[in-house]
């Protein structure tokens, strides 16, 4: 068991030295494909374990819990490191056409590789602080790749993500320790048997306050998005893709799980207040994306309008709710990292990502309008793509409790999402290029056409996949949320013992 | 490739063409079986967990349409291949219009409400594409755009109403929720004003029309098939599809009557007001729908009896007239009224299609058209509010008439106006067809109306009604009556309109012009969105890094401080009995940093003193006994006073003065943060402590993990994987300065901004 759920760690850890090692070499980025790969192999390991045998944990070092750490997975965390396992896959691939040499000689693909690591171990952990070191280990990660290319406007983003992010971090760090000193532990499930027994509800109920506002740091959420439209739209198209696919969904699998497993005992306050911030979030990210003239800007700012979505779900905190939070973080990831993706190929493509400067991309390459159409109408919840079935699990979810309000909010949403992906069609694919020029995909080399072409249709694929057959998604993110809304299991397979 | 007709290829330009028929075909094989009253159906389960199926059934209504739009469908697309002979993106065409027409048959068989949901929009998106097939061209784009925001948003809107029928149903199957109507509920209320939202933005109702008209910027077979024949339909399938479930309430009856015979009035006069002959058909098309909607809203045997017949009518000779106004612009180059003339010798079919149709619209016999407007005559004498009724329809059907000579007449029969833009000659045969077979079948089913009436007309009626209800008779000859004198009168006074259309022209376009268009408003509308969207995010995204810190913190002060308020979480007064002099002394070295850092205007000055706050924190450290913490702290803090302050030094000077500034806000803000977190670190530090860790630490550390420093033990055996993260962030670190410093050099001494690599 230590070995299926340290594997997913160790494979982009391993990689990531050996890409470092090799990163003047043209094996460097074949590590990275391969290491990626490999990650992909020990996900689906552990998914098909989870699958099989339910939750399942591993004690570090040997170590019983609370008192080592453990890693652990449940069905959440399983499917959340599978997804990040095919975008690190996809990423990986397609960096073989979009990462410059230079940039690989700087650490690009090792960095990469920790970035990976990160995030996976983030939603392996099962103890509070080793959280933290996660996110930790993601933030240097990330910076480090924002920053790869030295573009003036890159520091400009680079800074102001880091510091933004560091509020989270110090926020994230008192948080601990006054859930420390309340509890005397740092194990999630020890946590959750603890926490209630808390004599002080109230009090915890301020501290679970402090958690939100760093996850929600994290997760971009109103009005603490800042940090992420400031940044997104400069590194290197494989690195912001990697980081619109995952970055903020760490935050959401956070929020998640805290305010599933430890913090439910004023769900009357908390989650009114995720509500609330739902809907700012769902509003003001997409009329954020309607007011951008730039591929990429657009789609940071759709980032920041779906996480609304998700935070919705937890909000309404019913089982069809998380069910629908659950499916739209595994859609979301594939369309959104897909989107950036697809971003990269127009740069290539007609020379730019400033709407005003491109188009005629219809006439020209009419294979990529047809694989831009698919996530990006999947995303503004067209059916039968991925999207409308999220779409159509949190609204129902919604209707089901009454919640008029954020239901319309939502649909309007979704309304306003469409706008915004159709302005991209409708900039970049239908008309003619301003310049005059036929842009061409055949421009580029047949190799790196090859590697920036089939993550796109890889994941174009699985969002049609996901769309045509959502019967065993949706089934499985409702046993998910069964899982998070009853425990037990989760404790018990921590704490082995019934909690 | 021999002709025009082969230059699309064999694939694009003939498969579509066989698909359509031979689902025309499979469709026809079914109508027996339909009219004897059976509706062969098929499942499969979707979401099972969710209760929706993928099913299809075939009853009386979803079966007139399938016919309707396989049809039509087959013809269009034949049409097609010739009207675009040799179009450099015709197998793009090819294949949006075939998605077309199979998402349309989707959204009339689906047995189930969700499958409907997702056909409907299938069709909402191809229709997008088609629309803005001319993609070069801006006004494509706008109307493909417009049409797809606002049927789009309508549909949204339908969701939400089919979402709550499921639950107030308990099902999605169709055939379940209509057995069960939906009349009696509480919802019922919500769940029609959402039905009416979508079915009216789908079926282009005043005042959501707008988009129907402009949607012509799309090639004339699109407009004929899609924009006609059949997609706008969907809406009114949709009222008909959930009648049994929604009507008979003073609701329906009322919003489907009023709605209905103002678009249908609206539409006419507009129509007789264009002078571009593919715009008259749209909005003839709009008054189509409206009188559509109305008849449905009356609920009769006689109405609905109407509406069947004047739906399958009005597919045949619209799609037809459509087809025709196509090859007369492929074949003259213009649709103007104004200019078109003297076609009959060159365009002799073309005229005769033209003709055929326009009599079935304008309702003369013996064509079908007359038949449908007897029964509608006929199904207002048993309305609710028969003048009403028969007036609406009255003054809508007169100006169908005379549009109808604008549109059969004018552009054949009278002299040419001038020069036409391209020399005429007739269409070529597969152009033809189309139009030709449609309208002649406007003429064949007046003469015969047998078929359509038990094939077609009465088991729309009776899947409405119920298995009880008596469908109208279709027939020429219905005697003397009151329909039959409203006929006379419709076709008189449109006649008279006709011979005095330049007048009705000019008079329509002063009164109509001065309304305010709504389209206009569409533009003002999307500016707006787009103005507070840019206004919006300026405020919120304004770039200015110490504006997102002050947000950030003033959302920690008012999370912390809000919910300690609001849930009574605020600390007990501390016991400081036990706070010695020294404490004091150490507190007031921390606070003299902090403030002497926060009022200084020298960066090293603020530096240093945030360094004398660390010292401070260092010997509380101390005093608690804690001396490794203390050594660390001390280590780090000395560290970062160096570093940082190495680094201040390379800085340019921004204010030359140096004067301490004070800024209030910040330090309110800074103060409140600080507030909250103390009062939080009391209320925390009240409760007791639970050393159980400490304790297993403790113990264990020796024994079991072999070393005697506990921390160390905890660091490398404990939580050894805590440990590796961070090695793992700061050789990170280490590794991104390397890219950081490689990739840029210094600002300083260069040009602003540094370099670009």
């Amino acid at each position: 068991m230590s070995w299926l759920l340290a594997a997913p760690l160790i494979a982009p850890f391993l990689t990531a030295v050996a890409a470092f090692l090799l990163r003047f070499t043209p094996l460097g980025h074949w590590v990275s494909v391969g290491g990626m790969a490999l990650q992909l192999v020990a996900a689906g390991a552990l998914m098909a374990v989870v699958l099989d045998q339910g939750v399942v944990a591993a004690q570090m070092g040997g170590w019983p819990a609370p008192f080592g750490i453990t890693l652990v997975a449940d069905r959440l965390s399983a499917v959340m490191v599978v997804i990040t396992a095919i975008t690190g896959l996809a990423v990986a691939v397609y960096a073989l056409g979009d990462v410059t040499r230079r940039m690989e000689e700087l650490g690009y693909h090792a960095l990469f590789n920790i970035l990976i690591g990160g995030v996976t171990g983030a939603f392996l952990t099962g103890d509070l602080f080793n959280l933290y070191v996660w996110f930790e280990v993601m933030l240097i990660s990330s910076f480090g790749l924002l920053i790869l290319g030295g573009r003036p406007e890159q520091i400009d983003g680079a800074i102001k993500y880091v510091t933004l992010n560091l509020v989270s971090t110090i926020l994230f760090l008192s948080g601990i320790g006054l859930l420390y000193g309340m509890t005397g532990t740092l194990n999630m499930a020890d946590l959750a048997v603890r926490v209630p027994e808390v004599a002080d509800q109230p009090l915890v109920t301020v501290v679970a306050m402090l958690f939100m506002v760093a996850f929600g740091v994290k997760a971009a959420v109103f009005p603490l998005f800042f940090w992420l439209p400031a940044s997104y739209h400069t590194p290197a198209f494989a690195v912001s893709a990697v980081f619109a696919g995952l970055l903020t969904k760490v935050g959401v699998y956070a929020l998640i799980r805290m305010f599933t497993l430890v913090f439910t005992g004023d769900v009357a306050f908390t989650h009114t207040v995720l509500l609330w911030v739902a809907g700012l979030t769902m509003v003001t990210g997409v009329l954020g994306a309607a007011a951008q003239m730039e591929v990429r800007r657009i789609l940071s700012f759709h980032i920041v309008s779906q996480i609304g979505y998700m935070i919705l779900g937890l909000a309404l905190m019913t089982p069809l709710a998380i069910a629908g939070a659950v499916f739209y973080l595994v859609h979301h990831i594939i369309v959104k990292a897909n989107l950036f993706l697809i971003a990269g190929v127009i740069d290539q493509a007609a020379g730019s990502n400033e709407l005003k400067r491109i188009g005629g991309l219809y006439k020209a390459a009419p294979l990529l309008g047809l694989l831009f159409l698919i996530p990006a109408f999947s995303l503004a919840g067209f059916p039968p793509l991925s999207g409308f079935w999220a779409k159509y699990v949190l609204i129902a979810a919604a209707l089901e409790v009454e919640a008029w309000v954020i239901a319309g909010i939502a649909l309007v949403t979704g309304l306003l999402t469409i706008y915004s992906m159709t302005k991209i069609w409708g900039e970049a694919f239908w008309p003619a290029h301003p310049a005059g020029i036929e842009p061409s995909l055949s421009a580029i080399p047949r190799a790196r056409r090859l590697s920036l072409m089939l993550p796109i249709a890889a994941l174009a694929g699985l969002t049609l996949l996901i769309g045509f057959l959502p019967g065993p998604f949706v089934a499985f993110a409702e046993a998910s949320a069964a899982e998070l809304l009853d425990p037990s299991g989760y404790v018990a397979a921590v704490l082995g013992r019934a909690p | 490739m021999a002709g025009a007709q082969g230059r699309n290829g064999i694939v694009a330009g003939w498969l579509p063409v066989a698909i359509a028929a031979a689902l025309f075909a499979f469709f026809v094989s079914l109508a027996p079986e339909v009219a004897a009253g059976r509706a062969p159906a098929v499942s499969w389960d979707w979401l099972p967990s969710l209760g929706i199926a993928f099913g299809f059934r075939v009853d009386g209504l979803a079966l007139t349409f399938a016919l309707l739009i396989s049809g039509i469908g087959a013809l269009v697309l034949l049409y097609s291949n010739a009207y675009l002979a040799g179009h450099p993106q015709y197998a793009r065409f090819a294949l949006f219009l075939t998605s077309f027409m199979l998402a349309m048959l989707g959204l009339v068989l689906a047995a189930d409400l969700i499958a409907l949901f997702v056909f409907w929009e299938l069709t909402t998106i191809t229709s997008y594409l088609l629309i803005g097939f001319i993609h070069e061209d801006p006004k494509s784009r706008r109307n493909a755009l417009q049409a797809l925001f606002v049927t789009g948003g309508g549909a949204l809107a339908m969701l939400a109403g089919f979402i709550l029928i499921g639950m107030a149903a308990g099902t999605f199957d169709i055939a379940a929720i209509n057995a069960a109507g939906l009349q009696a509920h509480p919802w019922y209320g919500a769940i029609l004003v959402l039905m009416l939202i979508g079915a009216f933005t789908k079926s282009a109702q005043v005042p959501l029309h707008f988009w129907l008209p402009n949607a012509m910027a799309a090639p004339t077979p699109v407009s004929a098939f899609l924009h006609s024949a059949t997609m706008v339909k969907g809406g009114v399938y949709l009222l008909a599809r959930l009648h049994p479930s929604l009507s008979g309430t003073e609701a329906w009856l009322w919003s489907l009557t009023l709605f209905g015979g103002a678009t249908a009035v609206f539409a006419s006069l507009q129509a007789m007001r264009q002078t571009d002959l593919k715009q008259a058909l749209a909005y003839t098309t709009l008054m189509a729908l409206g009188t559509l909607v109305l008849l449905l809203g009356q609920s009769t045997g006689y109405a609905l009896t109407a509406f069947a017949a004047f739906l399958v009518v009005h597919s045949l000779y619209k799609a037809a007239l459509f087809l025709v106004v196509g090859c007369v612009d492929h074949e003259t180059g213009t649709r103007q009224v104004g200019v078109l003339g003297g076609l009959l010798r060159p365009m002799p079919a073309t005229a005769l299609a033209a003709a055929l149709a326009a009599l079935s619209m304008a309702g003369i016999p013996p064509l079908l058209g007359f038949i449908a407007k007897e029964i509608a005559y006929a199904s207002a004498a048993q309305s609710f509010a028969p003048l009403l009724v028969a007036a609406t329809l009255l003054a809508a059907n007169v100006l169908m008439v005379a549009v109808a000579g604008v549109v059969a007449i004018g552009p054949f029969w009278q002299r040419a106006r001038g020069p036409l833009p391209k020399a005429p000659h007739e269409a070529p045969w597969a152009m033809l067809a189309g139009p030709l077979l449609l309208a002649a079948l406007g003429l064949g089913l007046g003469l015969l109306p047998g078929p359509v009436q038990t094939y077609l007309v009465d088991p729309v009626v009776l899947g409405a009604l119920g298995p009880g209800a008596v469908p109208a008779e279709l027939k020429l000859w219905a005697g003397v009556n009151l329909a039959l004198v409203l006929s006379g009168v419709t076709l008189a006074l449109g006649i008279a309109v006709w011979l005095a259309r330049g007048a009705a022209r000019r008079a329509l376009e002063r009164a109509l012009g001065a309304l305010p268009s709504l389209d206009a408003g569409w533009d003002g509308f999307m500016d707006g969105l787009k103005a507070f969207a840019v206004w919006q995010t300026r405020i919120i995204q304004g770039g200015r890094l110490r504006v997102y810190m002050a947000t950030m913190f003033v959302v920690v002060a008012a999370a912390v401080g809000g919910s300690m308020l609001l849930r009574g979480a605020l600390p007990a007064w501390p016991d400081l009995s036990d706070v010695t002099p020294q404490n004091v002394v150490l507190l007031g070295l921390i606070g003299a940093g902090s403030v002497l850092a926060a009022f200084t205007g020298s960066r090293i000055l603020a530096m240093a003193a945030l360094g004398v706050t660390g010292i401070g924190v260092a010997m509380t450290f101390i005093v608690f006994s804690a001396p490794d913490v203390a050594i660390t702290q001390l280590l780090v803090e000395t560290l970062i006073v160096v570093l940082v302050a190495v680094a201040l030094l390379r800085l340019p000077q921004l204010d030359p003065t140096g004067r301490p500034s004070f800024r209030p806000w910040d330090a309110a803000l800074a103060a409140a943060v600080g507030i909250g977190t103390t009062l939080v670190l009391l209320a925390v530090l009240q409760q007791p402590l639970d050393l159980s860790l400490t304790a297993f630490f403790e113990a264990a550390s020796y024994p079991e993990a072999f070393g005697r420093n506990i921390v160390n033990v905890i660091l490398v055996d404990f939580r050894a994987l805590d440990t590796f993260g961070e090695i793992a962030v700061v050789v990170i670190a280490a590794l991104s300065s390397y890219a950081l410093l490689r990739t840029t050099a210094p600002v300083w001494g260069r040009g602003p901004g540094g370099t670009r690599r």
